[in-house]
Order: C-alpha cells, then structure tokens, then sequence
C-alpha cells in the first residue's frame, strides 16, 4: 500500500526579500498538505524554513554554522500539526542561504531513513537573490556536488522552485546561484522552474503525486522490418474535483465507528410484473438501433465484435499544417524512448528531429492493449529536449475519425450585410486591443501559461475543506487574490490600457435586442448568483441594467410564495429561470400554496386570491408550454374539493371561464375544447 | 442505464456534459419534400457521354440515405418522413394529388428512422418508376397544384409534438426553380399567392422551410424567380443560399450533405470582452467523440425492456434512505460535511460565461495543451445586437496578428482556461470545409501536466541523434509521405462494426457483415522498393549494421534467463525429493519447517511461492490433497 509513500522536506525561504509572496508560499504548501490529508494519508512531511532570525537546526548544533535555518516541523506523518507548522510563516530577518537548507533537508532526510528504500524529496521555494555562505574548502560547485552525489546514493530528489517579481534586474549574485541550481539539474537529481508573479508561484509545485504508468510498452512499428521501442504515458490528464461519498445520518450519535457511508442499489424489475427483480444471470444487454432494440448476449458480442491486434503502427509522415489544432480530441499522451535502449534514444531524437526541422507529422494507430475493442489515431509530434540530460520524445494527440465530425455550415464572415462588419476605426480599435493585452510580452515570463496555472476550484474546494474541519458551519470563503488573476483580467493592465478599453467600447454599440426580453431558459446570458450583482451594474447603458433587471431579478427576493403577493412571488419566479428547474418550483410552490389556501379558507373569504392564483397559473402553464400540469392540478383539486363545501369556488372559475388547458391553447395538451368545456359539467354525484 | 457496458469507448475522462444536454434538448422533426418531376430524372451533367448518367434524383436519394444512417447512429431520436411531389400515384392522409408520402410497414410517417427504412429508400430508384412514378404536376389546363399540396402534407405531417420543444423543418429538394413557369395568367398568380400563403402559414406555426437546389452547369438556379418568395429571403441572404455552380456532382453531393444537417448550437455564451463589452456567442461542437448508442438491459426471456431502479441505503443501519443531500469527504481521517449547495457554490468561481484575458502569440499554444474535444463559436446577434461586429473585428484582428486568445470559460461544472483560435473561413469547389470562428481549446492546469519525459533522466547527457542520422530520417519522412492526408478520411472500424452488427440483426440477417479496416497501414506502400531501402538506410544508420544479430542475441539471452529458471525448479526439484512431504502433512510438522524449504516444494511444483508462512502450508496441504 505504501508503494507510492513519499516523504517530503518543504525548505523555504522565508528571507526579508521573500516576504512579499509569503502568503502565496503558505497556501500552496498548505494545499500540498491538504491533499495529502486526503489521498496519501501516509506520507511524511518536515518544514526548515531558512532566512529567519533564528536559528535551530541539528547540524547547528552539531556543527556549528548553517545559521539562520530553523526546522519549523520534523519529518513526521501529515497533520494539523503540519498545517499549523505552515501558517503565519515568520517574517525572516536575514537573507537566506539555499545550500545550508538543502544540506539541512538532506541530513533530516538520512538522519530518519538511512537507507530505506521509498521515495524521498526536497522541495525548494527561494528567490535565490543573496550570495550564498562560501564553503570551508573548495567551490561552491564542489559542494553542490557534493550534495548531489548523496543525493544520488540515497535517491533523493529536489524540486526548486525561484521566484523572482518580473522585472528585477539579473545581477550577478543571482546568475551564479542560478548555475548552482541548474548544476543541481545537470546531476539530474533535480528540477529547476523560475516564476515571476504570485499566481504561477501557486501553480509551480505539483501539489499531488501521480505515479507515472505507462499507456503501453511495445513497438513503434515503422514497418514490419523496422521498430523503435517505445513507452508510452500520459502527458495530460486532468485533475478532477474529488467525488464525495454521500453522507449518512442516520447512525446513532454514540457510535463512534459507524462510516455513515450510502451504499447505491440497482434493482432491475420486469416491466410485467413492477414487484418481481430480474437477477442479473436473467438479463441481457439491448444495443439501440434507431428505435429498435437489439437483445446480445454477452458472448455472442465477444464472438463477432471488432478485435484489432496490439500495436502501435505507422501510417505515414503528413504535413504539420494538414493537421487543425482543433481536432486534438482528448488529453495528450507523451512517447519516450524505452528506458536505457540507447538505439531507441538515437531513433527517436533522429525521427524527431527530421519532423521538427522539415514540419512534419507521424499519423499512428494505436491499439495499447491485446483485447481492446477499437482503435485510435493519433498525430505525432516532435518534442524536442532542451534540457541536456532529458531524452527528445514525443506527443501523440487522438485525431477524430469522419464519424466524429460534424460539418455545419456557417455565414462567411466576408458576405455579412455592412451593419455586423466592423467599420475602419473599429478595426482599428480591435487590432490595439489585441496587440496591447498582450500575456507574452517580450522580456518577461508568459502569464497564464498553463503549465504554472493553478486550478482554482480545486484550490478552493481544498482551503475550504480544511476550513471546515476547523470550523464545520463555515461559509464558502471568496476567491483568493491570486487566483481571481485566473479569471479576471489584472486590474493593474486594466487600469493601464484604460483608454484603450474605453475607446473599444466607444466604438461598438451593443444593444439588448429588445424583441427578445423574454428569451428562454436556455438562453440566459449571465449568472445572477448574489455576488455577481455588482457585476450586472456595470453592464453600459442604463437602459440595459433595466433589461437585466428583469430579466434576472436578484435571488434574494424569489424561492418562496408569500401570503402578500402570491401572483407577484409566482412570476418573479417563473422570470427567474436560471434554469428548467425553476419552472417547476415555481409551478410546484404555486400548487401548493392554492391547494392551501383552499383548504383554509372559511366562507370563501380567500376565493378571490385563489382565483388569481389560479388565473396566474393556468397562464403561466400556457406559456411554459406545461398544459399537463395545469390541468392534473385542476382536475385533482376538483376531484379532492367539489364533494365540500369549497365546490362554490369551482361555480366561480367556472363563471370565469377557466377550465382546463386545451389543445388550441398548447399544443402539447391532450384535452380537446369540448373536453375542456364540459370538465365542471361530468356527470358526477354533486353534494349540493 | 449503462451506456457503454464494456468501457470500450470511455476513457478516464467522461462524456461531456454539453453533449448530453444538446442530444436531449434539440430533438428535431424534418419532412424531406423531394421533387420527382421528370426534369429530376434528366442527366445532371452536360458533356458527359457515360452510359450511366446520374440525375438529381439519384444524388438525392443518395444524400438522403446516407443521412438517415449518420442519423441512426448519432441521432436516433430525431423524426424524419419522405415526402414526393410530382408523382403520378398519390398517398397521403388528405388525399392530395400528386404527393407520395414513402414509408415502409411498422413505421409511422414521420417517425425516427429504422433498418427497414434506410434498406429500402436506399434501393428506392429501381422501384421509383413502377410504384410512385413521375409527372410534371403544374400544368396549364389542370388546377392541380402539386407544390401547394406537398406544403400541406408536410405541414400536416409536423404537427405533432410542441415547437417550444422540437425544431421542425421542411426541406424541400428541387432544380426547378420555375415551378409555375409553363402556365400563365390568373391562375399562375393565383396559384402563387396560395403557395406562398401555405409556406408563411408553416412558418408562422414555427416551422422553418429550407431549399436545397439543384442546379446544372448550364443553367444556374434562379431564386428570385419564385423561391426567395417562399421561404423569404431579402437581398443579400439569396446569395448565401445560391449553390456553388455545380461543377461537379460530388461536390454538390457534399454540399447538400452538410445543407442537410441542422446545426444545433450546444449554448449561448456571453462572452466579456471588456467590463464594459460584453458579446453574444453561440457553441457548437464540431468535434465529438460518437460513441456506440446507449443500451437497455432487457428480461433475457420476454425481451422486453427492464426499469432500474436506484435506491439508497444506510450502511451502518441498513435503512433505506431518501437522496440524501449531504456529502461528505475524508479528511486527516475526520468526515467533513458539505451540502450539495455549498459544493456548487465552491465549483463557482467566476461570473462570467467567457472572459477575456489577454492574447498570446500562437506558438504559446503547445501541442499538449489539450485535455478535451474543441468547441466553436460563432457570434450571435440575437439577444445582444451588435455581437457580431466585435466578434468580426477581433477575429481579424487575431488572424493578422497570429495571436489566439486566452480566455475563463466560468462552466460551473468544470471552470476552465481556455485557448480562443481564431479559424479562418477556408472553402473548396465543395463549400466550406472550415468555418470562420474561433475555436475553444481547453488548457490544461499546471495539476493535469505530467512530465513523464523526465522520469528516466539519465546522468549523463541524453543521446542525440548526429546530422547524419537525421538526414536518414528526413529521407524516410518524404518517402513515407502521405500526400493530402486529412482527418477524416478514417472511418472509426468499431463502430462501423457495432453498427454492422446491429443492422444485420435488426434485419434479422444471418450474414454478419465484413468491415474494412481503413486504418490499417498501406503495407503494398511500404514494400514498395524506394521505401524499403529508405527505411533500411535510417534503421543501420540509428542501429548500426548488425542490429538484427543483437537482437536475435538479445532473444537468446532471454531464452538462456528461461533455462536458469528452469534449472532452479530443477534444484528445488530435487531439494523438496529430500523430504516424505504427505507424511510430514499428516503429522502436523509442515509448520516446523523453514519458510525456504517450504517453497522448495510449491517452486517444484510450479506453485506461487507468495505470502506468509501459514499461507505457504495450507497452499502445500491443499496441494497434496489434504
């Protein structure tokens, strides 16, 4: 079980020039631990915090030396304790030495496991901006190799992680410690990334381990004559938010083990006999063919379906441009070299090479598994190293097969009528804008590159776990600052390019298009949760804030039928329509609420309301097109109350006029005219 | 229900939640209105002299089938009838002349598609002229006006179901583009007012009226003769439905083809540009995955269909529970409670629909930047009018600067970045084979990147191939080089597969059909000298000359680790003759013995030598029998 069991030393620089993302370090550590709190509950993790004011480390006092290194938290197994251990980080005084964390890191690290074998790591988050201590004997760089050698002996990795605020100058201090990391990086027992703003900082460590398995080892078969081996794994796969298991009540409070686990049970019944179960040896798989269902019995589809043989086949080399970066289908696998195979090293980098410099692609058919029911094609893509000691490999992307595509046709942009091309100056605004909200600009990190982004839901689902196990009434806490820069343009570039924006939205003029106010569903444009009223007010004109204004009231005000303004609530919420199922609330409370002021009401005093009700949502139901509701409502409160005296109130709708609905009315009903017309005249025993 | 039993087509990753909601949501009822008149069955080529010259009729018939099995598979659940006009028979439920609605038994006129249909409307022309047969139907002397009565039976056909709920269309299928054209005088006026009065009654129920004309070389359809009156185009929008000059039938059939399809948008977005610009949008999915259909257990005996029924119940006490709204997750082994509320709330995380971020240059976008199927939008004007002249401007923008756009799709299920690439229109004798939009690429967070590549760092430098080799390796790029390659040129064998099978026995056929693999390599091609010796050159130059021979030595060694493990089965063979071990069994000393010698027995034995060591004597003792 403890197969992937890792043990992991956070050293963080916690120095005066760092003080500025401390907050930033503290969450993704945090979130780190968080995750590990929920999936390897095993693990190990120690804090050293270095650039403090103090000192307290073993080797200090061994020693002598490795001042300013404190170990916040000894390597021990994840908990509050280590949560606790990375919050409110003390702001360090002195400038911090990376190498002393590290031999600290190191020395926790072989002082607990010596030369137990399981995954071990260092973890790395400095600026790296001070002169680093110079060592009693030799280089610097003898030291990191000396650092890197025990490293290696016992199997110890390191991820470092340098953040630097975008602009600061290079200097030299700055590019001798770069070397030393990136020499760290040379003896391949490390991983250096540079960050320069808060948000990538939070996206640069790998907050959860995934043990790297391969989709397939086998042949890359070029021919029948000529294969290259290869492992394939994933390079992409999403992260999903983790399934909750629903939750039980119902145990006794005193039982201290009970799981409150739910177990789901399927139960198959005969459409015959709805009480009988049909055991599962009794039932058979129906494949739909158009309306027709077509009963297979396992076995026989195991004899006649589709069973390609394992492999992985060249199809031929294609021009990069032949292939839409659209048509990528799914996540990306990443094809290496196999492991030690210095033949299949060579042949892979020369392929890959010859592709890159002559833009070209491989199309592939893969078959990963013996058994496998289909096949898939992918492209491949050069991905050359630029790191000297990894391996050139490359990309493989699923293309769609012609059943997969769907060509729809669309209006050519160049034959639109003039009113929805843009004139010359809004060209001209469009083309400054694109140019100026640049996210790539020369000199500087990319923002928002992906491979530093962060997953803010997932951020925040885990902070707000972690909240809760502290606290378990908490509200869902707002958005981190640094991770509204995910979904939000940076207010400072906002500011910036100001002119710029206004003069965009100067030149086009968006208008509501009236003849629509009462769009469907579906339609809806903007969510109207609470907090996003602010966000509605901004909208241009004032004449659009009216149209939103209706078109999605705040929430606050709807959800419920009150005693005041029962017809009123009902259309609000009817007009809310944030969704389909808002229709049916607002159809179900109104139901109810009718049927209760019937049931209540003395002498009549409340047939008039009720009347109204009804009236309200007899229409409402014409217009939802949802004559079966109406008139299933009509018929049973008929049936429930024309025997009591409430039968007076159906002699008022029936002077009104208001019966069922009818075909005429709504397509959808089943009630002719007649039927309708005649509803209050059945023949039925009357108690009058 | 289980929609893919085996698992075959699911990866890790599900199916989108979009495309569920847009299979259900956009069901869809169509009447094709063909017309059957003889000028239909006249040659459609000019200077063609082949025996066999295809007509207009063949070539929608052939549309037509092949858009009833696209259909059957991807959507089963949309209505279709056929609808003739200009026939000699007449079957319909009015009675109108010169109308011929073609269904086969089992089936209601307009009803989803089934096996018997598509078997039998494919082989419609050898049937046509002997059961339905064709005739000019507007002609002077008669009053007979066959148009105005196909509307009515079309019409007539759609009226089930709601239009809030189904688009219904009418697509009518002509090259003629003068139907009242031999008669004259009151009764041609007369006779095109009713018409048109019929197609704007359809229209005003919703219903919308489509024309797929059909034009020849010589002679270019004309609309504004009658038809821009009937389904009411103004200006500018004639031209858009103007088909290509027919250059060649394929491409008309192509045309036609995606004509055919509706498109059905997956959602309308609203896509901020700015705080103060905010645009209308419309997705659709172009790229999808089709898998094969859901499927439905059934009572093996009567064949009928079974109802699943959930329930849930308590695993500490075994009560049986409402759905319960509660959910919870393990944390540092405490259980943390969350109601379904606050779950959506923490999954919301941005207001907006779509928001722009910024642009980046297109070589930012990486080719394992992809986690999901594109989606593509298109502006719309419908709600926010003006959408479209932004959504123009920035997208030539985009194309001239070579940058996409980095944009937060706030999707409450799955809030995402996303890659905004601008595609511009590209189109062929065909029609159009890319749309102009933008494509919405799903980037992945830096949690769903790996960096498998570095997981066998060596110490030393990694190999790279020399000059040499990749000159060898460039000469086998270009003698492998599939020329014109394009991506859906493969159809998916599995699924022609699936539904090969389920056709033949929907049909109650015997035979099951044979499905050619397109995806197989050309291996002719790659025997084919020239390659052969490219390939050969770039193997020894990467592998040296005497691969094969290492290979082969590589095979042998393997073979030689075999006969080691043979040769200590054979010592504990031997080891384990040392001992009586049923004697041992039945005296109860088996558990006096060592754990080596214990194995020696179950290796002599090939039995796994794994777990403890009660675990080894009760594998012995099983074995002897005991």
């Amino acid at each position: 079980m403890a197969r992937n069991k890792e043990a992991l030393v956070l050293l963080l620089d916690v120095g005066p020039s760092m003080c500025g993302v401390l907050q930033e370090v503290e969450n993704i550590c945090s979130t780190l631990v968080h995750k590990k709190l929920v999936y390897s509950r095993s693990d190990e993790v120690g804090v050293v915090l270095f650039g403090t004011e103090e000192t307290c480390n073993e080797l200090a006092k061994e020693l002598g030396g490795y001042k300013h290194v404190v170990v916040a938290r000894d390597i021990k197994v994840v908990d509050e304790g280590t949560t606790h251990a990375l919050q409110n980080l003390p702001r360090g005084t002195s400038p911090g030495d990376f190498l002393d964390a590290v031999v600290v890191g190191l020395d926790m690290l072989i002082r607990k496991f010596g030369n137990a074998k399981g995954k071990q790591r260092l973890c790395l988050i400095t600026d790296a901006k001070h002169p680093l201590r110079d060592p009693p004997q030799g280089t610097k760089e003898d030291q990191v190799d000396t650092i890197a050698d025990q490293m290696k002996r016992h199997e110890i990795k390191m991820d470092c992680i340098v953040f630097r605020e975008s602009g600061v100058c290079h200097n030299a201090v700055m590019d001798e410690n770069d070397q030393l990391l990136y020499h760290f990086r040379e003896r391949s027992v490390a991983k250096v990334v540079q960050v320069d703003s808060p948000t990538s900082l939070l996206g640069a460590l790998r907050t959860r381990n995934v043990l790297p398995v391969t989709v397939f080892r086998g042949d890359l078969e070029v021919s029948s004559n000529f294969k290259i081996k290869v492992w394939a794994y994933k390079k992409t796969s999403e992260e999903k938010f983790p399934t909750l298991k629903k939750y039980s009540d119902k145990a006794p409070a005193s039982d201290k083990f009970a799981s409150h686990e739910v177990k789901v049970d399927y139960e198959y019944k005969s459409v015959l006999e709805p009480d009988m179960v049909v055991p599962p040896d009794q039932r058979i798989k129906g494949y739909l063919y158009g309306p027709q269902v077509v009963p297979i019995s396992s076995a026989e589809w195991e004899a006649v379906k589709f069973k390609p043989e394992k492999g992985v086949k060249l199809l031929g080399f294609a021009d990069r441009s032949s292939i839409s970066r659209h048509h990528f289908m799914k996540d990306v696998f990443s094809f290496v070299p196999e492991p030690g195979n210095t033949r299949a090293s060579v042949a892979v980098s020369a392929l890959a090479r010859a592709m890159d410099e002559m833009s070209k692609v491989a199309i592939l058919r893969c078959v990963w598994r013996q058994g496998q029911g289909n096949v898939a094609l992918g492209v491949l893509t050069p991905n050359i190293s630029s790191v000297k000691n990894v391996p050139d490999s490359f990309y493989l992307n699923i293309l769609p097969f012609a059943e997969d595509i769907r060509e729809f046709q669309f209006r050519s942009f160049s034959n639109l009528p003039s009113s929805s091309r843009p004139t010359e100056e809004q060209q001209e605004a469009a083309d400054k804008l694109v140019k100026m909200l640049d996210l790539a600009p020369p000199g500087r990190e990319e923002i928002l590159k992906p491979d530093f982004t962060p997953n803010p839901m997932l951020e925040r689902f885990y902070s707000f776990l972690d909240l809760k196990s502290k606290q378990p009434d908490a509200k869902v806490p707002p958005v981190d600052k640094c991770l509204k820069r995910i979904m939000e343009p940076d207010p400072d570039v906002v500011d910036y390019q100001a002119p710029l924006i206004k003069n965009l939205g100067n030149s086009f003029e968006l208008k509501e298009n009236p003849k629509k106010k009462k769009a469907r569903t579906q339609d809806r444009l903007i969510y109207a949760g609470a907090d996003d009223q602010s966000k509605l007010l901004e909208e241009p004109s004032a004449k659009q804030i009216g149209v939103m204004g209706i078109l999605y009231p705040p929430t606050e005000k709807v959800g419920e039928i009150g005693d005041n303004n029962p017809v009123q609530d009902f259309e609000a919420m009817l007009a809310q329509r944030s969704s389909p199922a808002w229709v049916q609330k607002a159809i179900d409370e109104m139901q109810k609420y009718t049927t209760a002021l019937l049931q209540n009401s003395r002498e009549g005093d409340d047939y008039q309301k009720a009347l109204e009700c009804v009236v309200a949502l007899r229409k409402a139901c014409i217009i939802e097109q949802e004559p079966k509701e109406f008139n299933v409502f009509l018929t049973n409160l008929y049936e429930r109350f024309r025997t009591v005296d409430v039968a007076k109130f159906f002699q008022l709708l029936w002077s009104k006029n208001i019966s069922l609905i009818n075909k005429e009315e709504a397509p959808d009903s089943d009630v002719t005219e007649e039927m309708a017309r005649s509803f209050y005249l059945k023949p039925e025993p009357s108690s009058q | 229900m289980d929609l893919d039993p085996e698992g075959i087509f699911r990866d890790d990753s599900d199916e989108e939640d979009d495309s569920v909601q847009e299979r259900e949501a956009n069901k869809e009822m169509v009447v094709y209105l063909i017309d059957a008149s003889p000028k239909m069955f006249t040659p459609a080529g000019v200077n063609q002299t082949d025996e066999m010259e295809e007509t207009h009729f063949h070539t929608i018939a052939n549309c037509i089938t092949q858009s009833l099995k696209t259909q059957i598979v991807g959507r089963s659940y949309d209505e279709v009838a056929i609808c003739f006009f200009n026939t000699k028979e007449k079957k319909n439920l009015q009675d109108l002349a010169g109308v011929y609605v073609y269904n086969v038994s089992d089936r209601e006129p307009l009803d989803r598609p089934d096996a018997r249909l598509i078997k039998e409307f494919s082989s419609i022309q050898d049937s046509f002229m002997s059961n339905i047969g064709s005739r000019y139907g507007i002609t002077s002397g008669s009053r007979e006006n066959t148009l105005h009565n196909a509307l009515w039976v079309a019409q007539a056909l759609l009226r089930k179901g709601s239009v809030k709920t189904v688009s219904k269309r009418i697509l009518i299928f002509t090259n003629e583009d003068d139907p009242f054209g031999g008669i004259t005088g009151a009764v041609k006026t007369d006779m095109i007012r009713t018409t048109i009065q019929r197609a704007r009654d359809a229209q005003d129920l919703g219903l919308s009226i489509e024309l797929l004309p059909l034009s020849r070389p010589d002679e270019k359809f004309n609309m504004s003769l009658f038809y821009a009156d009937l389904i009411g185009l103004e200006g500018d929008e004639i031209a858009q439905y103007l088909p290509s000059s027919g250059e060649k039938l394929e491409d008309m059939t192509n045309q036609l083809k995606k004509r055919m399809m509706k498109k059905r948008k997956v959602k309308t977005l609203a896509f901020a540009i700015t705080n103060d610009v905010c645009i209308e949008v419309n997705s659709y999915a172009l790229v999808r995955q089709t898998t094969p259909g859901a499927i439905t257990w059934l009572d093996s005996i009567s064949n009928l269909p079974l109802k699943a029924e959930r329930s849930f119940i308590c695993n500490d006490t075994g009560a049986l529970l409402q759905d319960p709204q509660k959910r919870f997750q393990l944390y540092n082994d405490k259980i943390i409670k969350f109601s379904v509320r606050e779950l959506s709330d923490v999954k919301r995380v941005s207001s907006h629909h779509l928001r722009l971020l910024g642009f980046k240059p297109l070589d930012c976008l990486k080719d394992y930047h992809n986690l999901r199927p594109s989606t593509f939008i298109y502006p719309s004007d419908e709600q926010i009018v003006g959408s479209t002249r932004v959504f123009v401007a920035l997208h030539s923008s985009m194309l001239r600067l070579g940058r996409f756009a980095l944009a937060f799709y706030g999707n409450p299920t799955r809030p995402q970045l996303v890659a905004l690439v601008a595609q511009e229109e590209v189109t062929s004798s065909g029609g159009q084979i890319e749309p102009p939009g933008m494509h919405m690429i799903h980037l992945p967070y830096s949690d769903d990147v790996r960096y498998p590549e570095e997981v066998h760092m060596t110490s030393g430098d990694a190999l790279r191939a020399t000059d040499e080799q990749i000159k060898k390796a460039s000469n086998l790029l270009r003698r492998i080089d599939l020329k014109n390659f394009s991506v859906c040129q493969f159809a998916n064998p599995a699924l022609q597969r699936h539904y090969g099978i389920l056709e033949a026995l929907a049909l109650g056929e015997d035979e099951m059909p044979d499905v050619n693999d397109e995806t197989l390599p050309d291996a002719e091609g790659l025997s084919r000298p020239g390659v052969v010796k490219a390939i050969d050159e770039f193997k020894a130059s990467v592998y040296g000359e005497n691969y094969d021979q290492d290979e082969a030595e590589a095979a042998a060694a393997k073979a030689g680790a075999s006969k080691k493990r043979k040769a200590s089965t054979d010592a504990a063979a031997q080891k384990s003759a040392a001992y009586d071990w049923a004697e041992l069994a039945d005296t109860g000393k088996l558990k006096d013995m060592t754990v080596v010698e214990l194995k020696s027995y179950l290796t002599a034995h090939d039995l796994p030598v794994s777990g403890k060591k009660e675990a080894l004597i009760s594998r012995i003792l099983t074995h002897l029998g005991k």
